[in-house]
Parts: structure tokens; sequence; C-alpha cells
């Protein structure tokens, strides 16, 4: 029972939100039906719809569990798409600095500095909420423009090839690329960019669930998430908790340049994020907050971001911007779930 | 360096300045009421895209003037009905918001001007290069003076600071915070009709490029009050001026340019510093983010 209300409200929410992009979709003079099932039809297509599905949910898994470490510390990261634009420059920069080392050696560096540089950037909010008080929603709005700016000077002024009309770093070193998963799954072609970091989101999600649910230190932040003064008063350190949670958090956001630039594009593209780490709230939200969640939802939102590309073309008047009107809506439908409680406790359909 | 700081750079100024000042003076009454509003961006968009639209389909900049509030209005409507109705997490409910209108512009303009994500041209004569710049000025000290010397903002600034109390005083705290959540989107939808039927001739793609979060930023550095808030938008519209009027004239010594990224940081470097208590104490209203429930 309680296995399902935790999947009913979040369910209902993406229901309605199909719902509203469906009037939306009649209103602009389409057929909403066609459009949902250019959607879904051309994103869980195999081999080529299901392998680029995946890999836009790669990025979207490791933001997802960003925001939900955070949020069971009682915090809200805004800052995901800053860290893992830190975290892949950080990534590019050994790749690019080391490319001579073994891939042995290179690959492993290479992952440590995304953690690293993600965790870092995560970390300056926690400290700056843990000694000053202040509030780390603000600090990580500022700190994601701070990220972009100061990534755009390094990739322009130090990292670019002289003469390239894109902002874009030199290549990564050989020896740093990681391998597609086409090159071991059968059929999947090789030109999709699907490759190990999705195993190893796969892999974050085991480890995160480890880590808050069966060890003393997981126990201690989600104390700290529910109850503050409580937590404080069991001997826990409020401030101290914060600090791990915000870094754990950022480290997480930043292995999304392990996807993007050890295994699709071999160098730091500035920009490159879509939107990855608000989608992160959406996906950990829409998750209630659990690994198992997160995996699901991440799927949901990569499958209307390859399915938004063919109601684009092949619509009469549907944008791929159908894509983002689904996702706000969904988020503000989770977010103001009251709105659904209120009808249902109202025919007795569910008991608190 | 002197060729930098002329008339034309004041000038620049005070056209930067204005989205900031009118949304930051929004937010400011949302905020002040107690609902946090990271969704100005978003309001500014729907005001941006809708001012242009109803400019060009009706010819007439002050009625697209008035939809481009209206825009903002329904959007704030959706904050405040989620965030004081249903108690919905405020921030979550803008981040919505804000990717809601990176989206519905797009979707609107691909159906009715079958482009991707921006208007048709308007002609120079549908053009208000002045009208919001003039509201903006007269909005400072109007708002100074509704929130401090008026009844309705000391009840909006009570809901803010304490809502049990003012509540116990009889003040209907839910209807001070429609009222300060819904003036936010009036004004950042000015904001945002400024920028394409005052600055530009047009709306484009995510026009706002992140305005709305400067205000945001202002309005912290501004402390949440009207005239700092205002400073501060001057502020932040100079550095946004120079950087403007810098690029190709100001070398290094070496002979390079000055990378503008390092100026594009300022405000939010500024932000932090002043919300970490550096240069004096920057303390946001007491009740901000918290939803209020009725005792029963």
């Amino acid at each position: 029972m309680n296995l399902l209300r935790e999947l009913l409200f979040p369910l209902i929410a993406v229901v309605a939100a199909f719902i509203v992009g469906g009037i939306l979709i009649l209103i602009i003079g389409d057929n909403p039906l066609q459009a949902y099932a250019l959607l879904f039809g051309s994103a869980l297509s195999w081999p080529v719809g299901i392998g680029y599905t995946l890999f836009y949910a790669t990025p979207l898994i490791f933001t997802g569990l960003a925001v939900m470490v955070a949020f069971r510390c009682g915090l809200l990261n805004i800052g995901a798409e800053g860290q893992l634009y830190i975290g892949a420059f950080a990534t590019a920069w050994v790749g690019i600095t080391f490319a001579n080392l073994s891939p042995w050696l290179l690959i492993p560096l290479c992952f440590v500095a995304a953690i690293l540089g993600g965790g870092v950037w995560g970390a300056i909010p926690g400290v700056l909420k843990a000694r000053f008080g202040s509030h780390e929603v603000i600090n990580t709005i500022m700190l994601n423009f701070i990220a972009v700016a100061l990534l755009s000077y390094f990739t322009q002024y130090h990292y670019k090839t002289p003469g390239d009309p894109i902002m874009e770093t030199v290549p990564i070193g050989s020896g740093a690329h990681i391998a597609r998963l086409g090159k071991v799954i059968h059929g999947l072609p090789e030109f999709i960019p699907l490759n190990v970091a999705f195993v190893l989101a796969l892999i974050c999600c085991g480890l995160v669930y480890l880590f808050l649910w069966r060890t003393k230190w997981g126990y201690e932040l989600r104390a700290t998430g529910t109850n503050p003064s409580a937590a404080e008063y069991g001997g826990i350190s409020v401030r101290k908790q914060i600090i791990v949670a915000m870094t754990i958090s950022g480290a997480l956001a930043g292995m999304v340049g392990i996807n993007e630039v050890l295994g699709y594009r071999y160098r730091y593209y500035d920009g490159f994020s879509d939107n990855y780490g608000f989608t992160g709230i959406a996906v950990a939200l829409l998750g209630r907050n659990h690994p198992v969640g997160v995996i699901i939802s991440a799927l949901l939102f990569a499958v209307l971001q390859r399915g938004g590309i063919p109601v684009d073309a092949f619509t009469e008047h549907v944008t791929k911007d159908i894509v983002q009107v689904l996702q706000g809506t969904i988020i503000l439908f989770v977010a103001a779930e009251a709105f659904f409680r209120g009808p249902f406790a109202k025919f007795g359909l569910l008991k608190r | 360096m002197t060729e930098i700081f002329t008339i034309s750079l004041i000038w620049s100024t005070i056209r930067l300045s204005t989205p900031l000042i009118l949304a930051a003076l929004g937010g400011m009454f949302s905020e002040r009421s107690g609902v946090i509003n990271i969704a100005l961006e978003g309001m500014m968009l729907a005001g941006a895209f809708t001012a242009a639209a109803v400019t060009y389909a009706v010819g007439s900049p002050f009625v697209g003037l008035v939809a481009g509030m209206g825009a903002g209005i329904v959007i704030a409507a959706i904050h405040a009905i989620a965030c004081i109705r249903y108690r919905a997490d405020q921030v979550v409910t803008g981040t919505a918001i804000n990717i809601l209108m990176i989206g519905v512009p797009g979707f609107l303009s691909g159906a009715f001007f079958l482009s991707s994500g921006s208007t048709p041209q308007i002609p120079k004569e549908h053009l208000i290069p002045w009208t919001p710049i003039w509201i903006a000025v007269l909005l400072v000290p109007l708002s100074w003076y509704v929130l401090y010397k008026t009844p309705f903002g000391l009840r909006l600034r009570s809901v803010g600071e304490n809502p049990e109390a003012a509540d116990a005083a009889g003040v209907p705290v839910a209807r001070m915070r429609y009222a300060g959540v819904l003036l936010s989107g009036l004004l950042a939808g000015i904001g945002g009709a400024y920028l394409s039927i005052g600055q530009s001739s047009l709306f484009t793609r995510n026009m706002t490029s992140g305005r709305g979060f400067i205000a945001l930023a202002a309005l912290i550095f501004g402390k949440w009050r009207p005239v700092q808030t205002m400073l501060a938008c001057l502020l932040f519209g100079l550095t946004e001026a120079v950087t403007i009027q810098m690029q190709g004239v100001v070398k290094l010594p070496s002979g390079e340019d000055i990378p503008v990224q390092f100026i594009h940081m300022v405000p939010y470097v500024l932000t932090i510093i002043v919300l970490a208590g550096f240069i004096g104490s920057s303390r946001p209203p007491k009740a901000l983010g918290i939803p209020y429930q009725k005792e029963r």
C-alpha cells in the first residue's frame, strides 16, 4: 500500500502533464495522439531510439542523484548545472594535459578530476551555508553563472585551438576515451554515443542507496534532513552534514562530465548542458528522492528529450519545445501534489 | 580608459538597468510577502513574448505592453496558486515555471508564426523605447511609498516577517501573498516587454538570458529594499554596459582584449559576498519560503 501511494502521485502528475500538453497541441491544431505516438515510438525503437534514450538518461541519473542526496539532507541544490560544467572541464583538462599517459592511469585520473571538480564546486555553497548561514539556493544559482563565465574564459583564452570558431577546447588524448556500449552490445551501432558512463551511473545509484540507508554516515545525513535540531541534539554536527551532503551532491553532478567528455565529444564543449542540472531537480522530485525512482524518472525525461526531435520534424505545428512544456508541467504537478490530494481525500480514496 | 566613460555609457547603463529594476522591484513585492520568487526569469520571458506577439498582431505597442503585463500576471498566478494554496515548495515551483517558459514561447511561435522560437520583426514606429524607462523611474519612489507608508505595505511586510502575528491581527495572509506574487508578475512582465518591444524589435528565443536571475541578485544585494535594489540594478547594468563598450576598445598592456567573462561575474560574486555578510548583512524576510497554514 505504501509503495502504491509512492507511485500514485508521480504517475498522476505525469498523466496530468500529458493531458495538459495534449490540450495545448489540440489548440494549435495538431493531433496529440499522433504527436505522442511519434514521441514514444521513436524514443523506444531498437536500437537507435533506445540507444539515444539511454545516452540522454545518463546525465539525468547523475544530476537526479545529486539533487536527491542534497534533498535528503534538507538542502535544495539548484547548482548541479554549474557543478557538472566544472566537473566536465576538470576531466577535459586532465585528458588534455596528461594526454600521453597510459589509459590505465589516465582514465581513473580523469574520473577523479570530474568527481573532485564537481565536489569542490558543490562544497562552496555547503561551506557558505554551514559557516555563514547564507541560503544555498541563492548561492548555487550565483555559482552556476560564475562557473559558466569562468569556463568560457578558460576555453576561449587558454584551451581553444587557435582560429577555431567553435567554443570548444582542443581534443583530449585518445587514452582518455572510454568505451561505447556499441562495442559490446550486439546490434547496437557504435555511432550511438551511449557509453560506459551509463553503467557507472547505475552503479552510483546502488552506491548512493547503500550510503544513505546502510551506513552510519548516511543515517546522520538523513537525520539532519528530517529534523536538524533533533539531529544536533543527538550529537550529529549539522554543519558538517551540510558540507558533506553538498560535496557528494556536487561530485555526482560532476560525473556528468565523464559521459560528456570522455564518452561522447572527447573535448570540453562550452555550454553543452541541455539544462541537465535543472532537469535533475525534476528527476529527483518525480523519483521521490529514491535511487530507483531516479532511474525511472531519468528514463522518462530522456524519452521526452529523444522523442521531441521527430515530433518537431513530422508534425505540422508542434516544435520540440513541447518537451520543456511537458517537463515544466510535470514538476509543477509533482510540487503541488496537494492539488490532487484534495479530491482523493474527498472521495475517501486516500487515508493518511 | 576615458573614452569608455561617456554619455553613451550612461545611456546604455539606463537601458540595461531598466528591465532589472522592473523585475527586481517585482521580486521585492513577492519576497517581502514571504514567497520566494526565482521565477522572475520565466515571468520576464512571458512578458517579452506576449508583448512582441500582440504588438505584431494588433499594431499597438501599448496594447502589447498591457498584454505583456497580463502574461506576467498569469504566470505569477500559477506560482501563487501552487505556493500559497497548495503549499508547494516555492523554489521547485519557480524552477518549473522557468523550464516551462523556455518551452511555451517556442511552442506558440512555432504554431502561430511558423518560426523556431522568435516573433516576426515589429516595425520601428510600433516600438516603445521610452515608456518602460519612465515606469521604472517612477516605480522606485512609488514602491518605497507603498511598502513603507501605506497600510497595504505594512500588511505585506507583516505577512512576510511573521504571518502568525499578522493573522492574529486580522491581516488576510493568503490574500496579501497573492497580491505580492501577482505584482511581481506584472512588473516582471513590463521588464520583459521592454526587452522585446523597447530595446529590440522582436522576441527571440531565451532573450532574457539570465536577467531574471541578475534581478534576483540585485534584490538580495539591495537587501530587499527599493532604493538599494535600484542602486544594485544600476551597478549591475553599469557592469554590463562597460563590458559592451570595452569590447575591442580597451586592451591589456600585452595588446589582448580584456576578458569580458570576469566582468560578467561581478554581480554574482558580489551577491555571494553580501549574502555571507562580508559587506554589511543582507537579511531575508523571516518567513520567506515558508508556506503558511492557518491554525484550525
